[in-house]
């Protein structure tokens, strides 16, 4: 198990370092000088040769290939993402402010759905009949709903209808825990509407094939109930494709959470990515690309722990 | 074709254990239930064994799993079941529960997916402790071990913290036999129970159960098909077929004096070692041989950072024209292994390989063209080793169409029928598919694929290990024929002695990827040199209870 851990560890490194390459060199490759870029923002008239010059030592565009990799690469691993174009923010300054609070939605969302998901597809696949009918129909409207639409149905219902919860916008938690949560809740149910409904679908396949295994019918003819022969031999072997599920829905919303940002105007992580991608600030869009990718490469080393743990057969 | 069905069985012992008084099963649901058997009786007395036997289809084993209700959802059972004389079919859910695992517990034939995968052994053996008994966990891992100790598992305590994939397949089924046997039950099904395994570990299996049989007096209900293994095991025998019981008689009596029709025909179709049919092949050894290895070894590529794994060492075999060579070991042996060599779909790791007299060691591009001119393949299974898109016709030649020797549709399709009359099919089947043909059609078209080239070798994989014993006899006899009309050489692996010793010239036993022995059918099957091939021999069951009493006790005396 520990050589299976590390081996995985090992992979997510090498993967790790890959995409820096690749963020490096699709910077370094796409047409057009950043200095050029940079100087001439907005209104298109054409700068100096000599300001131009001035802008490209600044940034270190005169440097030799190598070393400007160099510089990259070890200023990447030790946190150090240049600063932003627009207001000299530090670049890890800016996404260690916004990446918490992307984290919290993504997590609460992701707890919502596993908790709603699991339990529902399982008891679609147990049930059958018209309980798996009617899952079957919401769960499609669920994974086909885009989010802004049903984010904003939420607004409409919650907020402006009834009046329980605030519209949108974010508080510290420092501030005011209450209305931090109050702020938090609405946009975590959006984002996991989609996700908990994709949940439901995979346990409930998963489960309805586990269902027909030989072992099933040795633990029944073992004489156990049929609570713990669902529960142990039938649920835990389905869980397996349904934490690879869970992986890859909380490596995409990481990247994706903008839309549900922007309906309930939460500063999180993907807006910070849009607003520098329109303002042109490539430090900041940088820095938001590795982050994302890094933590997308870290939660697929925790799936495949976790993978390692649920199923025996994976460790080698 | 109905034929009388013979309802007179001797009357049930007086103490029976287990009474099935017409029993059917039925698949459906709502308002439509199909009956799948029907009004089958029989009984069980404490301490006997009785085998219910027939072939793929005929009821055995839904009737066995009705006893416990482990029937699928969509399906029920009607009739009467009793053991000691309590009613079990319409006993409560809760009531069915204690019976089973405590009363009468299950063995199932392929302990690989009768085992939870995410659970240890141990895990398995607690549960079926805990699930009768109210004992602690420490207790139960402590009775786990022991139980381990009583199917003779090698060293169990090390065995409990194992995994079912890190085991073998005879010691999963010990396993499984130790679950059974937590709660020393008063009767023991036994599904299939060796028909995934070797035979020298089938013996082994059908040993401990009657060992343990003896200890605690236990009634045993085995299903299985294999004639061989009823003889070894079983005090009486219930011969089913089609749903329906055609014959219950002590097990002597049956091999002896068969009264149905259908036990005759089954008995007679049972290929046994030592019954004279022999090989009508005749080798032409003046000739270069077809295929000729001279210390070859076969390895599989290993992966990155992982070395590959050896599987066959220094192989010295010969196919001479017109020869039938039998490969035969266990499972593991490396005995497919060859048969992928031959067809150039593993390269020759050392040694020299010649195919029809061309040196195809490099494994080139041209080799490969060549040997696949030359050989040709018979796959195990004829339902997956056909493309259930295409039809048969189309299948049957798709070689032809590779290697370019036939293009048009129409050449192709006359070809088709023209190999379809070669395997006794009608013509007219030349545009059905796969699903709407039956086991043995399946396998006679798969041979009819593998001659489309007029190859000069045959590599025939187990080709008869999926069919019913009927089946297989009327293929083997096919396979003979052919081989006499056109005369090709053939590689015929099998874990099957008796199949080998009527088909092939000359036998080739492996273990481990190694040669052990070799040499004229005959002589090898008569007169063994090697302990392996002795042992071999010696665990094959023959369809002989007397015979198969002498040979155990043998068995267990050495």
């Amino acid at each position: 198990m520990t050589t299976y851990v590390l081996r995985r560890i090992g992979v997510g490194v090498g993967l790790v370092l890959l995409v820096l390459t690749l963020i490096f060199l699709a910077l370094h490759l796409v047409p057009g000088d950043p200095a050029m870029l940079l100087l001439s923002q907005g209104d298109g008239g054409s700068a100096t040769p000599d300001a131009v010059a001035r802008v490209r030592e600044q940034l270190g565009l005169d440097q030799p290939l190598l070393t400007q990799y160099w510089q990259f690469l070890s200023g990447a691993l030790t946190g150090d993402l240049g600063e932003s174009f627009r207001n000299g923010q530090a670049v890890s300054e800016a996404i260690g402010e916004r990446l918490p609070r992307t984290l919290e939605l993504v997590g609460l969302a992701t707890l919502i759905a596993v908790v709603v998901g699991v339990p529902w597809g399982a008891l679609a696949a147990r049930k059958g009949g018209w309980f798996d009918s009617v899952t079957s129909v919401l769960t499609s409207i669920g994974v086909a709903l885009p989010v802004f639409v049903f984010g904003s149905l939420l607004v409409l219902l919650f907020s402006l209808e009834l009046g329980l919860l605030p519209a949108g916008g974010f508080t510290e938690w420092g501030d005011d825990p209450g209305r931090h949560a109050q702020l938090l809740i609405m946009p975590a149910i959006a984002l996991a509407v989609g996700f908990a409904s994709t949940i439901a679908r995979m346990t409930r396949s998963a489960v309805l094939e586990m269902l027909h295994q030989d072992w099933v019918r040795t633990a029944r003819s073992l004489g156990l109930s049929r609570r713990t022969v669902f529960r142990k031999y039938v649920l835990r072997n389905s869980l397996n494709p349904v934490v690879t599920t869970v992986g890859i829905g909380v490596g995409t919303l990481l990247g994706s959470t903008v839309l549900v940002e922007k309906v309930f105007s939460y500063p999180g992580l993907s807006s910070l990515l849009v607003d520098a991608v329109t303002a042109r600030d490539y430090p900041v869009v940088q820095g938001v690309v590795i982050t994302i990718a890094v933590l997308f490469v870290s939660i697929n080393i925790i799936v495949d722990v976790l993978y390692g743990v649920l199923d025996p057969r994976v460790r080698r | 074709m109905t034929q009388p069905v013979l309802e007179k069985a001797p009357p049930p012992p007086a103490t029976a254990l287990l009474e099935i008084d017409d029993v059917s099963v039925e698949f459906g649901g709502g308002k439509k239930w199909k009956p799948v058997t029907h009004g089958i009786s029989f009984s069980v007395a404490p301490g006997e064994t009785v085998a219910l036997v027939g072939e793929s289809g005929s009821g055995k084993s839904v009737t066995a799993m009705a006893i416990l209700d482990l029937l699928p959802a969509n399906a029920r059972r009607t009739g009467s079941i009793r053991l000691d004389g309590e009613e079990l079919v319409g006993a409560s859910e809760k009531r069915l529960r204690q019976v089973r695992g405590c009363d009468v517990a299950v063995i199932f034939q392929e302990p690989m997916t009768a085992l939870n995968p995410v659970y240890t052994i141990g895990h398995h053996l607690s549960e079926a402790i805990r699930s009768h008994r109210d004992v602690s966990k420490a207790e139960a891992a402590e009775k786990a071990v022991d139980l381990l100790r009583q199917v003779h598992m090698p060293s169990p305590e090390e065995k409990v913290k194992h995994y079912p994939h890190q085991l073998s397949g005879g010691q999963r089924q010990r396993a499984m036999i130790a679950m059974a046997m937590a709660s020393e039950p008063r009767l023991l099904i036994a599904d299939e129970p060796t028909t995934a395994l070797d035979v020298t570990v089938q013996a082994e299996i059908l040993d401990l159960v009657r060992e343990l049989q003896q200890r605690t007096g236990m009634g045993v209900l085995i299903i299985t098909h294999d004639m061989g293994v009823v003889a070894d095991v079983s005090d009486r025998v219930v011969v089913m077929r089609d749903g329906r019981v055609v014959e219950t008689a002590p097990s002597r009596e049956l091999f002896a004096r068969p009264q149905h029709d259908y036990t005759t025909a089954l008995l007679e179709a049972v290929p046994r070692l030592g019954s004279g049919t022999t090989s009508s092949a005749v080798a032409d050894r003046s000739a270069p041989p077809v295929l000729d290895l001279e210390g070859v070894a076969i390895e599989y590529p290993g992966s990155w950072r992982k070395s590959g794994f050896r599987a066959g060492h220094d192989l010295d075999i010969s196919v001479a024209p017109g020869e039938i060579v039998g490969l035969v070991g266990e499972s593991g042996s490396g005995k497919s292994t060859i048969g992928r060599l031959a067809m150039g779909l593993l390269p020759v790791a050392a040694g020299r390989m010649e195919v029809g007299g061309r040196d195809v060691s490099a494994g080139s591009r041209a080799d490969l063209v060549h040997i696949r001119s030359q050989v040709s393949m018979v796959f195990q299974d004829p339902a997956s080793s056909l493309d259930p898109r295409r039809t048969i016709g189309q299948s049957i030649t798709d070689p032809l169409r590779w290697t370019r020797k036939l293009t048009s549709t129409k050449a192709c399709r006359a070809r088709a029928q023209e190999l379809l009359d070669d395997v006794r099919l009608p013509k007219e089947w030349v545009d059905r598919y796969p699903h709407e043909l039956s086991g043995g059609q399946r396998q006679r078209v798969g041979i009819a694929r593998a001659m489309a080239t007029n190859p000069r070798l045959l590599v025939a994989d187990e080709p008869t290990s999926a069919l019913d014993v009927s089946v297989q006899a009327a293929v083997l006899d096919l396979f003979s024929e052919l081989q006499r009309e056109h005369g090709f050489s053939c590689l015929f692996i099998t874990h099957d002695l008796s199949v080998v010793e009527q088909l092939a010239t000359s036998v080739v036993v492996l273990q481990h990827g190694r040669v052990v022995e070799q040499g004229p059918t005959a002589r090898v099957l008569n007169d063994p040199q090697e302990d392996y091939t002795r042992r071999l021999i010696a665990a094959a069951p023959v369809p002989d209870p007397d015979l198969q009493a002498q040979r155990r006790a043998q068995r267990l005396a050495g």
